[in-house]
């Protein structure tokens, strides 16, 4: 029998794979050998913008490093307390529905009118934070001081995405098998420790996974960046990805932020790949 | 029959004379936004658009988000539908991604927008990709009305590529009733030993500003401010640094640029004089409300016309918003020339000049262009013609958040303001007197124009904005920017950014 047909049946699938990734990134590999800008074309120019970027501009560097800051520290932030809430909700408490649909809440909020909110929350002269604040003779500079305005991005992601992270873990616990804790119950383990020795333990694959995905995401933040800080004050605040919008869309470098995203996703995947490979090392190593 | 020839006279000029009333009245009627004035007579008002038919064509509009010119765009596109039977789509977009909305297409050989919003500096970038406006439009009794300045803005080496519909320029904005009142004029002496007065200078401005920072002199149980200014990175930051190094880089004996030396095309960006006055930019940074460094147009806008500071400067918006019937201090501030220096920069001798300096920004404003491979030309410029005919644009200046200000030299008139507006004679005056100042001035400067502006203007947001963080001194940031502006000039070509910067130079040179 002849089953040469079942491959026009591949087709469609391979077009929308070559559309919509295939495509853009040859062409984004293509568009970083160019100057493509304001005034030049599509002009092969060679590796000019990646000796550029290596050489000559600590700027990117330093947003990466940012980045890599803002989002290491929110997604473990967001794993601590997501694990926490799902731990929570996840056993027999009074409210249980109303909290596991509370807690999703802000996930199902659109981010950048969230963080528009966030913005006029901690507005120094006009927001209702630094208001009551002002009560105990405090008025932090949330979005102008350049450490503070840091953690200002962290409080907001964390807002934001914490319940994502709440609803994978949850969906784990709640898929458990039940004998580890009834042989612990049956052992006499306190709480602290049938979650060390149990809970924690057969979470880990999920854990990585969750840990991996909001990794992932939280590498891209730039909308909370560009409503709250503008990237601001001076550069403190700056991510990659906004600073890749800022060559591209604002200045128009076409050429030179596609250099810059074409290597930026190549530390990505590479140090996500480690990452993984580390986490499920130090998780499951038993 | 002497008598009778009197009697048809009268009543002919009777008619004449009334005829433009009746006429305005009709046209109020059915559009309320020209209710005070009603139509006014020219070749784009509305008894002319309404004798155009466009019924069947579309006109594709890519505008600022509302309410900042996008609410103008929106209404003067419904009220040109209504007139001409045109079918008007208005696309709103974000004020950072203008530029490259237009530009994209523009790149790719597509026009998706007749009609395309933009700043005025984007005129180098954009030119080749716009048509230029028609002779019927430049002989029209609207674009008669315009001002030199508004028409060298918005032409490139005599043709003129967008058309205009609003004209910027930076100036000071200050409560009036804090700067006349005796009391604190007298007590201000006292504490300071110097006069309370309109600035003269940036420093003056900068005393003041930090005497009447944090505490409430407007008897509001709220504190009050000395400053209201943009400082937020990327938020047109640039233009408020530019306006105050003007009065310390632009000297009127040394032509020849004021961004670079246009012979060797060298950056000043981080002469002495730019250093100054960065150096007092920072230093603003202690007597704006908290969060100031942080503030945007908008928030500059809410700042000042919500009386919450002594001083601004920057775009018309916040004085007309701080002049609007619903504002707390109508008829409580004054308008004045940017402040000065005691001391300029002159970049031939390499020395400072010890006298008084001043100098205009007539900054980059609103812009409007049609795009040259629209099928719907005429319609396009009809539109734009429309949208700043002499009804409409009286009625948008007395908005403070339309955004449109004035380029006509009708709206030096302070009765338009005393009349329409319901300002105070002596405001008005003021106000009128400060804009025709500047038109008039020998030592303007105008804003950035060559190929790449924005890797230009966005070198110098990055700078200052880590010089007002702190992250690095006046001196650092503008050798960073100046570094940067040599870089670019290598990538665009020095010959390319010399034969585009020799146009501002002449306007500012007054040789165009």
């Amino acid at each position: 029998m002849n089953f040469k047909q079942k491959y026009v049946f591949l087709f469609p699938g391979l077009f929308v794979l070559i559309g919509i990734l295939i495509f853009p990134i040859i062409f984004v590999i293509r568009l970083s050998l160019s100057g493509w800008n304001s005034y030049n074309g599509l002009n092969f120019i060679g590796l000019e913008n990646y000796i550029r970027l290596f050489t000559d501009d600590p700027r990117f560097w330093e947003s990466f490093f940012r980045l890599s800051f803002l989002s290491v520290t929110t997604v473990i932030l967001q794993y601590v307390i997501g694990f926490a809430l799902a731990h929570m909700v996840w056993k027999d408490i009074k409210f249980q529905r109303f909290f596991r649909v509370l807690f999703l809440i802000p996930m199902m909020t659109t981010p950048v009118i969230m963080t528009v909110i966030w913005r006029t929350f901690f507005h120094e002269s006009l927001g209702p934070v630094n208001d009551i604040l002002s009560n105990f003779g405090m008025s932090p500079k949330w979005l102008t001081d350049p450490v503070l305005a840091k953690f200002t991005v962290i409080i907001v992601e964390v807002w934001q995405w914490t319940p994502f992270m709440f609803l994978l873990l949850l969906a784990g616990l709640l898929s458990l098998p039940k004998e580890p804790f009834l042989a612990a119950a049956i052992d006499g383990a306190s709480p602290v420790r049938k979650f060390l020795y149990v809970t924690f333990p057969l979470m880990a694959p999920i854990s990585i996974g969750a840990i991996i995905i909001r990794l992932i995401e939280a590498s891209k933040i730039m909308d909370t960046v560009y409503v709250l800080t503008s990237g601001g004050p001076g550069t403190s605040t700056e991510t990659s990805s906004f600073y890749i919008f800022i060559k591209g869309l604002r200045e128009f470098q076409m050429g030179y932020a596609a250099s810059m995203s074409f290597t930026y996703l190549i530390i990505m995947i590479v140090s996500l790949t480690v990452i993984a490979k580390v986490l499920t090392k130090l998780m499951l190593k038993d | 029959m002497k008598t009778i020839k009197t009697f048809v006279t009268a009543i002919v000029s009777a008619m004449l004379i009334l005829s433009p009333v009746a006429y305005a009245d009709k046209w109020g009627d059915q559009f309320p936004h020209i209710k005070a004035t009603g139509d006014i007579p020219g070749d784009c008002s509305y008894e002319e658009m309404s004798k155009k038919n466009y019924k069947g064509k579309t006109l594709k509009i890519n505008t600022h988000a509302v309410p900042v010119i996008g609410q103008p765009t929106a209404l003067h596109a419904e009220q040109f539908a209504k007139l001409t039977g045109a079918k008007v789509d208005v696309t709103h977009t974000p004020a950072g991604d203008l530029y490259a909305k237009a530009m994209v297409p523009f790149k790719a050989g597509q026009a998706p927008y007749d009609i395309v919003f933009g700043f005025s500096n984007f005129i180098n970038d954009w030119r080749q990709y716009l048509a230029p406006v028609p002779k019927k439009y430049m002989n029209s009794t609207e674009m008669k009305d315009v001002t030199k300045s508004h028409v060298g803005v918005s032409s490139w080496d005599g043709t003129m590529y967008q058309y205009p519909v609003d004209g910027d320029r930076h100036y000071l904005k200050y409560r009036k009733d804090v700067l006349d009142n005796p009391e604190y004029q007298k007590k201000y002496k006292a504490d300071t030993g110097k006069e309370l007065r309109v600035p003269r200078t940036w420093k003056e401005y900068g005393e003041m500003a930090k005497y009447f920072n944090g505490w409430d002199w407007d008897g509001d149980g709220e504190k009050e401010y000395g400053s209201a200014e943009v400082m937020k990175k990327d938020d047109l930051m640039f233009a408020a640094f530019f306006s105050r190094s003007v009065a310390y880089a632009k000297n009127p004996r040394t032509p020849g640029g004021f961004f670079f030396d246009l012979e060797t095309m060298k950056p000043n960006i981080n002469n002495p004089g730019f250093v100054e006055a960065l150096g007092d930019w920072v230093e603003a940074t202690k007597y704006v409300p908290p969060g100031g460094i942080n503030f945007g147009l908008g928030d500059e806008i809410g700042s000042f016309g919500g009386g919450q500071t002594l001083f601004s400067f920057s775009w018309d918006d916040a004085f007309i918003a701080a002049m609007q019937d619903d504002s707390p201090i109508k008829n409580k501030v004054g308008t004045a020339p940017l402040p000065g220096a005691d001391k300029v920069w002159n970049r031939v001798s390499g020395k400072w000049e010890n006298q008084y300096n001043q100098a205009p920004y007539i900054v980059w404003g609103w812009a409007v262009g049609v795009a040259k491979k629209s099928k719907v030309q005429e319609m396009a410029f009809d539109y734009l013609c429309f949208f700043s005919n002499g009804a409409n644009h009286q009625a948008d200046l007395a908005i403070g958040n339309f955004g449109v200000n004035p380029f006509k030299n009708s709206d030096f008139d302070p009765q338009l303001y005393i009349k329409t507006m319901g300002w105070d004679a002596d405001i008005a005056n003021s106000y009128t007197k400060t804009l025709k100042d500047m038109e008039k001035s020998k030592n303007r400067v105008f804003p950035l124009r060559v190929r790449g502006v924005f890797e230009f203007t966005s070198a110098v947001a990055t700078g200052t904005s880590k010089a007002l963080a702190g992250q690095l001194s006046p001196q650092e940031a503008l050798d960073e920017v100046a570094k940067e502006w040599e870089a670019i000039v290598n990538r665009v070509g020095k010959k390319n950014v010399q034969e585009d910067y020799a146009v501002g130079v002449k306007m500012e040179d007054n040789k165009l």
